[in-house]
């Protein structure tokens, strides 16, 4: 027969101190590893929501991000008028071509200068970019040296308000609007006129990309290899989705070094749950034994005890993921190595990450709870008794 | 029984808990050592003598934009600058785009740049080498045994910034005293093929001739260029480093919240234990007292047994780590940033003392307690 659960419970709540602070042990193991799985799953949120799976995005073969060199701006009116493109209420095909510059900006906060991408865009480039809305102010004009600036970089940086001036390039840039992307990648970056852009970094007369926007989903992809098949144009087109998916690879340091802080952390405090439980199995050596008399077997005190290990390490769970939740939404920046500029994105708690986090807990209390749990099945009765 | 043989009496009386607590304490210390020791490799290692004696200058808008490379000979003129060297990222591809097969690869000017990087040791015959073939290239030694190059063996580079693909030969393979994980090529090759690449520079590497100059010679560069249409930024080589540390991310806050984590879990595993140890030594308490012990003696104990155990853990800690990181040091394929690590004799004293402290800390309640008890009612616990 099986013990029944409110015993571990009471024994529990009996010895509240010893509880409380194993719990805390190991609620600060499964905090720490729900916060680096938050990090994980907020950047692959920005990077995986970022495209749009319409767009198709050109650029020179072999280049692997925006910022490569780029290619002659005469191609840009054939990519303009292929098969596919959807066209604006004007009836001009949504194409965009488009520069990507990097430049250095001090946070806002005064923690040093972080690299920003700025993107120089044509009018239709906004177009093909439904997603990202105007919050404040207006969008640049063509031909003036203005900028709107993401979501995130109006939060981070300072000088990045409505009518500030950002100083970057040849001179100076007017702040006329602020847009939202929804927390992609876009939200990192500064907007302006492709050719004022391209004037300013030495680059006129080529495009490092060129968006086509395909008039639905199997449009696009017949799009993407109409791009790349042609061998006269030495160009290849990617899914904006595609683009972005590969970008994830950014948070690989995070992923390695996450794993390896949590499975440290990890050892620790099976160890101090290993003694919790083996403090909790001497004290009740008596009541042990006395459950034997009555006729409880041994594997049901072996399950009785890894249970409330189990509870013990659940406890602790529960309070890691509650003491990471103040902290959820929460935005920091990750240099992203393929546009060699900040990226920023939110703390994401997930149901799935904080299933994680419990069996992971589990693991601990199980490691920790298994041998004092042993220990105490196998107790000889009579030597128990007179302790 | 002197005192210290009652305290170490003590602290192992129940084996089985304070081998568990020094084995917890021991993996918190590991992990504290580690991070310690990158934020020290990061933010206070000055870096090697040689490299206290180097500068980069890089476009002032940002490293990828880059700077014509008639500044080399303006930069030559300053006071104070013994050799210079442009430095050009490819950013190539090699064998296929997976996280391991990345390095770093440099196009540069073969006459000069080991004249910058006097710390880069290559046999005369082998640099000659290089200098003559057109399409050679000198290798990191890690990054030779790593792949399996050897001298004379042809890689193949495929560009994605630049529209070519370099085919090279090896001429050499240079040790450096901190592991580069870099190749460098002559940048010529790159220039023939791309017209866009004739005459820029992506970063002009400047050796002075003292860790005095360093400042001096940033500015006078800067200044020289503030009114030009391409702007410079000149600063030391560690600077230089921290900006791609940083680029990663905030991992000052990073590093910092994980010690703070640490720590305290290993005050509460100490904590823990000092308190079940305490009071299941209640009537034992009660008898020092008998026995003519004076509360202040019993705090000691008590302290001086917890301090005890953490320091074991701490010390087996700093073992763990110094292993560790020099395991990590030889690992193939170690990422760029991480391979400088170096545990140092500052950061294994801090993390003992942290060990000490937290053991301090962790008894101060339980033993103060001990030692504020009623003689009568100890002697009555059961337990």
């Amino acid at each position: 027969m099986a013990i029944p659960i409110s015993y571990n419970i009471r024994n529990l709540k009996l010895r509240k101190g010893l509880t409380i602070m194993t719990a805390l042990g190991i609620a600060l193991t499964v905090t720490t590893a729900v916060f680096l799985m938050a990090l994980l799953a907020g950047l692959q949120k920005a990077f995986m929501t970022s495209g749009d799976p319409v767009n198709v995005l050109v650029m020179r073969k072999g280049s692997t991000a925006e910022l490569s060199g780029g290619f002659d701006a005469s191609l840009f009116p054939t990519l303009k008028t292929l098969p596919g493109i959807a066209k604006d209420s004007q009836g001009e095909p949504l194409a965009s071509g488009e520069w990507v510059v990097v430049v250095v900006l001090p946070r806002k906060d005064g923690t040093g200068e972080v690299n920003v991408s700025v993107r120089g865009l044509m009018p239709a480039g906004l177009t093909l970019r439904p997603n990202a809305k105007l919050v404040e102010g207006r969008w640049f004009t063509p031909g003036q040296r203005e900028v709107v600036v993401g979501h995130s970089i109006h939060n981070r940086f300072s000088g990045a308000n409505l009518g500030d001036t950002l100083d970057f390039a040849k001179g100076q840039w007017k702040v006329v609007g602020v847009f939202d992307s929804g927390g992609t990648a876009y939200d990192s970056e500064i907007w302006g006129d492709v050719n004022q852009i391209a004037a300013d970094f030495d680059r006129q007369g080529a495009y490092a990309s060129v968006y086509l926007r395909a008039t639905d989903p199997v449009a696009a992809d017949a799009l993407k290899h109409r791009v790349s098949d042609d061998q006269r144009l030495k160009l290849e087109g990617t899914l904006e989705t595609e683009y972005y998916e590969k970008q994830t690879s950014s948070g690989g340091a995070i992923k390695y070094i996450g794993e390896f802080v949590a499975v440290i952390m990890a050892i620790g405090s099976s160890f101090a749950a290993m003694n919790t439980m083996y403090a909790a199995v001497a004290y009740r050596s008596r009541e042990i034994a006395t459950l034997r008399i009555i006729g409880f077997s041994r594997p049901s005190i072996l399950t009785s005890f890894v249970i409330e290990a189990l509870l013990l390490s659940l406890l602790g769970a529960l309070v890691g993921i509650v003491l990471i939740l103040p902290f959820n939404g929460m935005s920091t920046g990750i240099g992203n190595s393929l546009t060699f500029s900040e990226t920023v994105f939110s703390l994401h708690l997930t149901w799935e990450i904080a299933l994680v986090a419990v069996a992971f807990a589990m693991i601990m209390g199980l490691l920790g709870g298994v041998a004092p749990a042993w220990h105490a099945a196998r107790q000889d009765i009579l030597t128990s008794l007179r302790a | 029984m002197t005192l210290s043989r009652f305290v170490t009496k003590s602290a192992f009386r129940n084996k089985r808990r304070s081998l568990l607590t020094v084995l917890s304490i021991t993996f918190s210390l590991l992990l504290l050592t580690l991070m310690m020791t990158i934020w020290h490799t990061f933010y206070i290692d000055k870096g090697s003598a040689e490299s206290a004696q180097r500068l980069i200058t890089r476009h002032r808008v940002s490293l990828t934009e880059s700077m014509p490379s008639y500044y080399r000979e303006k930069i030559r003129a300053t006071p104070g600058v013994v050799a210079v060297a442009p430095t050009n990222w490819f950013g190539g591809i090699y064998k296929d785009a997976k996280p391991e097969n990345f390095f770093a690869q440099f196009g540069t000017d073969p006459e000069e740049i080991l004249k910058v990087y006097t710390d880069f040791k290559i046999p005369a015959d082998q640099l000659l080498a290089w200098q003559r073939d057109r399409a050679g290239v000198i290798v990191d030694n890690d990054l030779a045994q790593k792949f399996g190059w050897k001298l004379g063996d042809r890689i193949v580079l495929q560009g994605t910034i630049y529209p070519v693909d370099l085919e090279l030969t090896i001429r050499g393979i240079y040790t450096a005293s901190v592991p580069t994980q870099s190749v460098y090529f002559n940048q010529t090759y790159v220039e023939e093929a791309v017209s866009f690449a004739k005459g820029k520079a992506g970063t002009f590497d400047i050796l002075t001739d003292s860790p005095q100059s360093v400042s001096t010679v940033a500015s006078a560069v800067d200044n020289m260029f503030r009114n030009s249409p391409e702007p410079t930024k000149t600063e030391s080589e560690k600077a230089f480093q921290l900006t791609f540390i940083n680029s990663i991310g905030n991992v000052k806050a990073f590093i910092l919240s994980i010690c703070f984590a640490v720590v305290f879990a290993t005050l509460l595993v100490s904590a823990t234990t000092m308190a079940m140890s305490i009071r299941e030594r209640t009537r034992e308490v009660a008898v020092l007292k008998t026995l003519g012990f004076t509360r202040q003696s019993i705090l000691q104990l008590y302290i001086g047994e917890a301090v005890l155990v953490a320091l074991i853990g701490g010390a087996l800690g700093c073992l763990l780590a110094l292993g560790l990181v020099s395991a990590l040091r030889q690992a193939p394929g170690m990422v760029l940033f991480l391979s400088g690590l170096k545990v140092t004799v500052s950061t294994l004293l801090f993390a003992i003392v942290v060990a000490g402290m937290v053991g301090l800390l962790s008894a101060i309640l339980p033993a103060y307690h001990a030692a504020k008890l009623n003689i009568v009612e100890g002697l009555r616990y059961i337990g």
